[in-house]
């Protein structure tokens, strides 16, 4: 059965998707990658889709459904390189993943992430000085 | 009824030359055509076309106009009709080319000595069918080329009307135009992810001075949009609201949730402010004058 890497960058997780997901594969990801950010004490997850040409509703719910998970676990979720008619389809499909944050390659997302950390980490900062 | 136009081929090859005489003088009388067909033009498809029906009618061709032996004489069709849709003739005048050649040939038959009067009736009530079928098989070749033209007009037209611009490295432009139809946001939306993509942008701006209404089908569309854009990672202003847009927007009780500013300039100082840039006013020195 085909696997999906979840690479370890500094404190991020890069989960990039290369085959076409189907149902148990998605599963599958959402399972190890709650793992993986637990045991990493991951601060953020990219999960670059830019090789995936289709989605289904079901894909796109769990998408989803993983940033939330990550996001309670205190990981930033970045979901990088939509194609335009995925982007198209979701929107069609009533899809609009409200809890998933979006940008348009690793570079940027990464960006994304580093920025999230740094303003919670000075928030905590002037909270401490307050 | 297959048979009734059975002499009709030993007629037509027995009396070409009449016939196309008496055909062609025929059509120059209607006027119309003398100025703007040429003569050797109108010669050699009349010719063609009494060449091909009798060789069709010889081959023994049913009486449907679509089976294979009658192409080379649809070919022939569709060249007349090709020739003056493009001279500026109506289909009626297309048409009559066609239609002025049952008189040549009804008088033919009626020269004829040795037929009853029966076997010519139902002679006559063939070529007319037969005719007729020929003549409305020209003036749909005729419209369905016009309907490819404003098929094709129609497409540029949509093509043309969404342009979407670079403002900056990493801010688009997209200026609407029109009405929002479903079949427009398709193609704004795919123009405009598509450069997105290309152009890497973290910003576009849709701006929707040229929208003349904003109901609820047209916000539906433009959410649509927005979301999709937002979905690949970039985020959109809505531009140029104008103040009645506006309060129907309020009234109807639609919720657009995007960022929105009242003018293209304002929504691009906005994109570059949160792409960490500014624009700064130069204080020109008295001395050095414009620079």
């Amino acid at each position: 059965m085909e696997h999906i890497p979840i690479l370890k960058i500094g404190d991020c997780l890069l989960v990039s998707i290369q085959v076409d997901m189907h149902d148990r594969l998605a599963i599958a990801l959402q399972n190890n990658l709650t793992e993986k950010i637990v045991i990493t004490k991951a601060r953020g997850v990219l999960i670059d889709i830019s090789a995936l040409e289709i989605v289904d509703s079901f894909i796109g719910r769990t998408l989803n459904n993983i940033a939330s998970m990550a996001n309670v676990l205190d990981a930033i979720t970045v979901v990088v390189g939509m194609r335009p008619a995925v982007a198209i389809t979701l929107v069609e499909l009533g899809l609009n993943l409200p809890g998933v944050r979006t940008a348009l390659d690793v570079d940027k997302g990464l960006v994304l992430i580093r920025n999230s950390i740094d303003d919670e980490l000075g928030e905590i900062d002037a909270g401490e000085l307050n | 009824m297959a048979n009734a136009y059975i002499s009709l081929p030993e007629l037509i090859s027995k009396n070409q030359t009449t016939l196309l005489h008496d055909w062609i003088s025929l059509q120059r009388q209607t006027g119309a055509f003398n100025r703007r067909i040429k003569e050797e033009v109108l010669l050699e498809q009349s010719r063609g076309l009494l060449t091909e029906l009798c060789s069709a009618l010889q081959a023994g061709a049913p009486n449907d106009l679509k089976a294979t032996e009658w192409s080379a004489t649809r070919k022939i069709l569709e060249e007349v009709s090709g020739t003056r849709t493009s001279l500026g003739f109506t289909p009626a005048e297309t048409a009559t080319f066609v239609f002025s050649l049952k008189e040549p040939i009804f008088n033919l038959l009626f020269a004829k000595t040795d037929s009853n009067v029966e076997k010519q009736q139902q002679e006559i009530w063939g070529i007319n069918l037969l005719i007729d079928k020929l003549g409305l098989y020209t003036t749909e070749v005729a419209q369905s080329a016009r309907e490819n033209v404003i098929a094709r007009q129609q497409q540029e037209l949509i093509e043309l009307s969404t342009p979407v611009v670079e403002l900056w490295e990493g801010i688009l432009a997209l200026p609407l135009i029109g009405t929002l139809d479903s079949e427009r946001t398709q193609v704004v939306m795919e123009n405009l992810l598509e450069r997105l993509v290309t152009s890497s942008a973290e910003f576009a701006i849709i701006d929707i001075t040229g929208v003349p209404t904003v109901d609820t089908l047209v916000a539906q569309h433009l959410i649509k949009t927005v979301s999709a854009a937002r979905l690949m990672g970039a985020d959109c202003i809505i531009s140029g609201i104008r103040p009645q847009i506006a309060q129907t927007i309020v009234h109807l009780g639609l919720e657009l949730n995007v960022v929105s500013k009242a003018t293209m300039a304002d929504a691009f100082a906005l994109a570059l402010r949160r792409t960490g840039r500014s624009v700064e006013k130069r204080v020109a020195s008295p001395k050095n004058g414009s620079l």
